[in-house]
């Protein structure tokens, strides 16, 4: 079982550090770098899929200044096998259009029998990389999966789609695309043998010519989108603490519903 | 014909999205703005009709493309495929989606194959004379920013609440059409529907959410959440604390990797703020808390914060609620 994990570093959410630069990209020196959140459940489900499968391999693929790696081997340490890392100074500033167009071609230097990639980023968080990347490369594209569940003799995958009443089960040849949630699964924390190993794993690195791509239509060149305005959100209004007990408290709680029209 | 595209999201029995008409909505504003654009709705399907009509309330004109092969599977793609095949004959500047989970996949295959940009989680949309500014709120709710297409056109996606939906003044027509072209691209069959016992109300676009965190304290412990929910006519939502407990489904999560919310009122019953739930619930119009540690950080964003014990508080505000509806 190979299977290709779609990694992107982001901007720590917990660390309050996230902000635009003066060209209104995101300026990342100004917060450490994680694995996006969701991209971390997805990376449990292939090692724990690979493993029961007891051969194969989970390489990550990723997009990202050069710095990278530094991100990359905290997946790596996971358990990972092996990065692949598109980076080109060009690439700065790409939107979803281009980012989609070089991930399509990098995975055409792969081979694997599935994809996998987080629903969305906590940075970006458009939820659209995903289906864009498994429409170029015509593979069967499963979202929101909550389960994946492969039969490599049958050539087949199985998925569990949250829907807002359930599931809907899907079923696709492999190669497949699945883009997956939290319910797949807590991730594992990297063992110290995994750190210890990372630092030895191969992360190769591929620029915009190896994968016959222009470099005038992607980064900030090609964007197809542009941050024209920003600002700091309207202030919330001073918060009321109630300490009286609770049928005093319910009273205040419900007058201001009332007061509001919500109730 | 240029313009502005409202995708009409079909729901699995062949309903209207509810998002679907707050995107008409902002559509029509969109085009007052933009020098009168017209507007029109696409419905794509295996029986599009009733959603279709139902889209007519909201817009001048519908145009309606059957598609059988949507009712057994993967709806996403194939309905992309189909719309970018509408966008190739007719050129529309601006196709608007709903920003949930079958918007992205239409908004992420449709990008794709038209090469066309998208403006993802629009909060709000107005026109300008480089075409539509989106607001978007990013980091989390540090920062707000607005956003443009290059050249004016591309495809956005709408959060849910970004507008009350309106219907217009009059109905508009509805046309059906058969866009040219094969579907090229794989079809991935849906081989079971499963209805997850009890579900939950949605609560992707609830006015109200009642919601539970780890001080909820188990799975029993939500029966007072519903309780209030269903007191206030709201939905029931939690923690990823909840949610890891198995005390709630997934579906009900809000946060960082769960769903991001906008309710009226997001009433927060044992939960801390943590940034990663923040993020998913700060754009709420009234937050109200009930938490016995006065420091909790929800503390710093909420409107009100009772500090006590939340069944305590719970009960005592459902006995009043329901004293009022009594
Ligand atoms: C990658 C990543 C993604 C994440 N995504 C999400 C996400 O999408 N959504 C999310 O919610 N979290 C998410 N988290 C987890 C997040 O960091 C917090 O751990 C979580 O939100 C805490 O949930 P909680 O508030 O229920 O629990 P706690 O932080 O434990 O807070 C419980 C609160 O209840 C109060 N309390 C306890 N008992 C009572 C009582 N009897 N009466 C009144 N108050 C009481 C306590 O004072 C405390 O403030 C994520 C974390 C990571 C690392």
């Amino acid at each position: 079982m190979r299977i290709v994990v779609l990694t992107k570093p982001v901007p720590d959410p917990a660390s309050g550090g996230e902000r635009l630069g003066a060209d209104g990209r995101l300026d990342r020196t100004n917060s450490p770098a994680v694995v996006n959140g969701n991209d971390e459940y997805v990376l449990e489900k292939a090692l724990k899929l690979v493993e029961a499968a007891g051969e194969g391999e989970v390489i990550l693929l990723t997009m990202a200044p050069a710095t990278a790696p530094e991100t990359m081997r905290k997946a790596l340490a996971m358990g990972a096998t092996r990065g692949v890392l598109v980076t080109d100074p060009p690439i700065g500033g790409s939107c979803t259009v281009a980012t989609t167009r070089i991930l399509a071609a990098a995975l055409k230097t792969l081979e694997f029998d599935l994809v996998l990639a987080g629903v969305d980023t906590s940075d970006g968080g458009a939820g659209v990389v995903a289906p864009g990347v498994a429409a170029l490369a015509g593979l069967p594209y499963l979202s929101y999966a909550a389960s994946i569940e492969p039969d490599a003799a049958a050539g087949k995958v199985r998925v569990n789609r949250i829907t807002p009443s359930g599931y809907d089960v899907l079923e696709a040849p492999m190669p497949a695309l699945i883009s997956g949630t939290q319910a797949l699964g807590e991730p594992r924390y990297p063992s110290l043998k995994g750190i210890m190993a990372a630092r030895n794993k191969e992360i190769t690195t591929l620029t915009l010519a190896d994968l016959g791509i222009d470099a005038g239509t992607v980064g900030t060149a090609g964007a197809t989108t542009k941050v024209v305005d920003s600002r700091a959100p309207e202030p919330r209004a001073a918060t009321r603490v109630v300490r009286e007990e609770p049928d005093e408290a319910a009273r205040q709680v419900v007058a201001l519903l009332a007061e509001r029209r919500l109730i | 014909m240029a313009g502005i595209w409202v995708h009409g999201e079909l729901a699995a029995d062949g309903s209207l999205a509810k998002l679907s008409t707050e995107v008409a909505t902002l559509a029509r504003s969109l085009a007052g703005e933009s020098g009168g654009a017209e507007v029109t709705g696409i419905v794509i399907g295996a029986d599009p009709a009733g959603g279709a009509a139902e889209l007519a309330r909201f817009v001048p004109r519908v145009l309606v493309v059957t598609e059988p092969s949507t009712v057994d599977h993967a709806a996403g793609t194939i309905v992309a495929q189909r719309l970018a095949a509408l966008i190739e004959e007719r050129d529309p500047d601006i196709v608007l989606a709903g920003a949930g989970p079958e918007g992205r996949d239409l908004a992420g295959a449709l990008s794709a194959l038209t090469g066309r940009g998208v403006l993802a989680n629009a909060i709000a949309l107005r026109g300008s004379p480089d075409g539509p500014i989106a607001t978007h709120s990013v980091f989390g709710g540090k920062l707000i920013t607005e956003s443009a297409l290059t050249g004016g056109r591309g495809i956005v996606t709408v959060r849910p609440n970004a507008v009350t939906a309106e219907a217009a003044d009059s109905p508009g027509s509805i046309e059906t059409v058969a866009p040219a072209g094969e579907l090229t691209q794989p079809a991935v069959p849906i081989i079971d529907r499963i209805e997850a016992q009890g579900a939950a109300a949605s609560i992707d676009d609830a006015r109200i959410i009642v919601a539970g965190g780890r001080g909820v304290g188990g799975p029993e412990g939500f029966g007072l959440i519903a309780d209030l929910a269903e007191a206030l006519g709201g939905a029931v939502g939690a923690t990823r604390a909840a949610v890891d407990s198995g005390w709630i489904p997934y579906s009900q999560q809000i946060g960082q990797t769960g769903k991001i919310v906008k309710p009226q009122l997001y009433l927060a019953m044992g939960i801390s703020g943590a940034i990663q739930h923040k993020v998913g619930m700060q754009t709420a119009s009234t937050i109200i808390a009930v938490n016995r540690d006065p420091d909790a950080p929800i503390a710093d964003f909420a409107d009100m914060v009772v500090v006590g014990d939340l069944v305590e508080v719970g009960q005592a505000i459902l006995a009043q609620l329901r004293e009022r509806s009594g």
